[in-house]
């Protein structure tokens, strides 16, 4: 005891830390991993490791050499980016335009705009759409799965769920539920994926609103489409959450702190719109998929969301007594 | 399992000291008693150097309405009048007195056993309470007698107790209702009678189970009492919080409590009102706790006001080797300490030893926006745009975004994953904007 310190209280602190909640991410998205691993094998490893490895180093030389301060990497935000991009691709996809997508996630969507924290748009998103305009054929070829796949660049491709419902053609609710069928290698397993999210929900890294609104809110309008044109519209609501990247995107892309709402209600609200966008945009035949847009889109709503959206104030409703 | 509405937090409660019995303190051989409080407008020096006093007899009068009178805790020798470092860091003017025996003043009862009866009259009490120099001993230090006289039109409906002790560590107020349960009782009724009210409603946080089981079975002899066991939740203790978890009303923004007809007492402060007015006993003494991870002897302590709070730790087995920083209260909210030579004020709940490695801020990082703070402010406000604001002075925004309303618990700055400091720009801008508040209404009037 040579010297004593003096600061302000609080004088404890929970021992929470940015490295921690990346770290409970990941770890939530373990399961589907495994499940990725499992059904594309070789490619879904070389994918993966791929992305996660250029995208810390380039954080790593982007702070170092031209912002020229302290490295970040050791937070982990720079490796969840690049395990969510990995997350985002097709495990036949060729090594270069996983680089050049790691690049584009963490050069253009994080750095220039400051680093973490000051990313308006989620950098694993801005990439995938990157590369789904630049790559359209090889972001839309998707691997059809196999146990323990040997093969990388030529597995033997198919279309996905979501494809196929606009053709008509009913998904099997236990293989979506499992991950045997094609499709992004960290989207297929619809029970590996809520696996993690009950997770981070026991870890209270996020809370149920963002994802349970964007979930419930597509369920709700595709159903009311399947009983307006019961036709055209064949799926049945559980079948269509567990299709495509909506479930990754509903509890690990759109809960990304730094692009969503700050409150309980603005949650709810920036959920309903990525709902509400989701189904717009996958009934269109040129996009099946439309969670990644309908998430960019309602991040660039965050900011007035957060401006308008207050939270309950204390004694708010109360009126006082004259 | 009732608790308050909005936020709050569960930190580790370390209540190491819990079931630790009251031990008296030592008498010093001088005492500094310090004449000022942290709220409102220090006493006024009755007695000069040389004088002889007794234990009780006053020494300080209150100087104005939020203002309390102050006692000796001492008999002996007024030594002098002179500044005095005190433990909010400041130097301000306290009372010396060399100690010479305990000679108490003849019209304090020092038995213990317990006096129900209670034949005052409402002015009576209030008079007592006022006279017995009487202040919050939850640490705000607010005048009872100040709280017990609402204001012209407005009536109190409900007295709810504040039996909670939230802040993590602190067992003084637990220990004391274990002890002294009874006497906190007939504090309650007198309290009751004070207020004109029939309902009264204790407060008590569910870590304390064998306080609420003592009080439950007190309550079915007094009438109107209530006692309601409260989940583990921090700032239970604020006074807003409180009321929400008690009874469940909520005081409007800027607000006072007898807004919704509510009085909060803390049950040190009730204590303190029975000894007053059943034993005739001013406030020169109470219960604080000596606490730390690596303190040797963690316990509860009964100080005589002005004692040197080193004298104190002394018998609580001195300060542990590896302390790095010392706090007055608890860690939540108390002050750090640049020194244990101040006086024990009547605010004083606590010392609490944390360790090196805990006393040292880790590296703020950027806020990443997780919300995180927002979900636990108690007062429903948004820490990290008030901070934002703070350092861009922007201070009409953050009177618009309630700043004013921030109780200063700190739940934010202890949550959040960046650690960054905003309780301190939020105090820095607090600050500014009640100033800016304050002259606004000044060139108005």
């Amino acid at each position: 005891m040579d010297k004593l310190i003096i600061s302000p209280a609080p004088h404890i602190h929970s021992g929470d830390s940015i490295s921690k909640n990346m770290q409970a991410v990941i770890i939530a998205l373990m399961p589907a991993y495994l499940v990725a691993l499992y059904y594309f094998g070789l490619g879904a490893l070389i994918v993966s490791f791929t992305a996660i490895v250029s995208c810390v180093l380039f954080e790593y030389l982007i702070q170092k050499f031209i912002l020229k301060g302290d490295t970040t990497i050791k937070d982990g935000s720079a490796a969840l980016t690049g395990l969510l991009l990995a997350f985002n691709l097709p495990s036949n996809i060729p090594i270069y335009i996983v680089i050049v997508g790691s690049l584009v996630a963490i050069g253009i969507a994080k750095m220039s705009f400051g680093g973490l924290g000051n990313n308006p748009f989620n950098p694993a998103l801005v990439a995938r759409v990157f590369l789904l305009i630049s790559f359209p054929v090889a972001m839309t070829s998707w691997p059809v799965p196999e146990a323990l796949s040997m093969h990388y660049l030529d597995a033997v491709t198919a279309p996905t769920t979501l494809r196929n419902m606009n053709f008509g053609v009913q998904p099997d609710t236990l293989n979506l539920l499992i991950g045997n069928i094609g499709g992004s290698m960290g989207e297929v397993s619809g029970f590996a994926l809520l696996l993690g999210f009950a997770y981070l929900l026991y870890k209270k890294v996020i809370s149920w609103h963002i994802p349970v609104s964007i979930l419930a809110t597509s369920a709700v309008f595709i159903y009311i489409l399947h009983l307006a044109a019961p036709e055209s519209y064949i799926v049945s609501p559980i079948d269509y959450i567990l299709s495509g990247g909506l479930l990754l995107g509903a509890i690990y892309m759109a809960t990304d702190y730094v692009t969503s709402p700050m409150t309980k209600p603005g949650m709810l609200i920036y959920g309903v719109g990525i709902g509400l966008l989701t189904v717009i945009i996958r009934i269109s035949p040129v996009y099946p998929e439309g969670v990644s847009f309908a998430i960019l889109i309602m991040n660039a709503f965050t900011p007035l969301i957060n401006t308008y959206v207050k939270p309950k104030r204390f004694g708010e409703k109360v009126k006082a007594k004259k | 399992m009732r608790t308050f509405r909005i936020g709050g937090i569960h930190p580790a409660e370390n209540k190491f000291s819990a079931g630790q019995k009251i031990k008296t303190a030592n008498l010093p051989k001088q005492v500094a008693i310090p004449l000022a409080h942290y709220i409102g407008a220090p006493a006024e020096a009755v007695v000069a150097k040389g004088d002889i006093v007794k234990v009780g007899q006053l020494i300080g009068k209150a100087n104005g309405f939020i203002s309390a009178n102050v006692h000796a805790s001492v008999s002996g020798k007024v030594n002098k009048i002179d500044v005095q470092l005190d433990a909010s860091g400041y130097k301000r003017a306290a009372v010396f007195i060399d100690v010479d025996g305990d000679e108490w003043l003849e019209t304090i009862d020092r038995t213990q056993t317990v006096v129900r009866e209670c034949n005052l009259t409402k002015e009576e009490i209030i008079k007592k309470v006022a006279e017995a120099g009487i202040v919050g001993l939850g640490g705000a230090t607010f005048p009872a007698h100040v709280k017990l006289s609402p204001p012209p039109g407005k009536k109190a409906e409900v007295l709810v107790i504040n039996a909670v002790e939230c802040e993590p560590y602190l067992t003084c107020d637990h220990q004391l209702m274990l002890e002294k349960g009874e006497e906190i009782m007939v504090g309650i009724s007198i309290l009751m009678k004070a207020l004109d009210v029939n309902r009264a409603v204790v407060g008590i946080e569910n870590n304390k189970k064998d306080a609420i089981a003592l009080f439950q079975k007190l309550a079915k002899e007094f009438k109107g009492v209530e006692v309601t066991a409260l989940k583990v939740q921090y700032p239970q203790g604020g006074e807003k919080q409180l009321i929400d978890a008690a009874i469940g009303r909520q005081v409007p923004s800027g607000a006072l409590p007898i807004e919704v007809g509510a009085v909060v007492q803390n049950v040190g402060t009730t204590f303190a009102v029975y000894e007053a007015v059943q034993k005739n006993k001013p406030l020169f003494e109470r219960v604080m706790t000596i606490t730390g991870k690596s303190a040797t002897n963690p316990g509860n302590y009964l100080v005589r006001l002005g004692t040197m709070l080193s004298e104190v730790v002394d018998q609580a087995g001195g300060v542990p080797a590896d302390t790095g920083k010392i706090v007055g209260g608890g860690p939540m909210m108390g002050r750090s300490l640049m020194t244990l030579d101040v006086p024990m004020a009547k605010g004083s709940a606590g010392v609490l030893f944390i360790q090196n490695m805990e006393s040292l801020r880790k590296k703020m990082q950027t806020c990443i926006r997780c919300g995180k703070c927002v979900n636990v402010c108690p007062m429903g406000l948004e820490p990290y745009l008030l901070m934002n604001q703070s350092e861009r002075e922007m201070w009409a925004d953050m009177e618009s975004n309630k700043v004013m309303d921030c109780i200063e618990c700190g739940s934010c700055s202890y949550t959040c994953p960046s650690n960054r400091a905003l309780l301190d720009y939020i105090r820095f801008g607090k600050s500014t904007v009640g100033g800016i508040i304050r002259s606004r209404q000044a060139r108005k009037s």
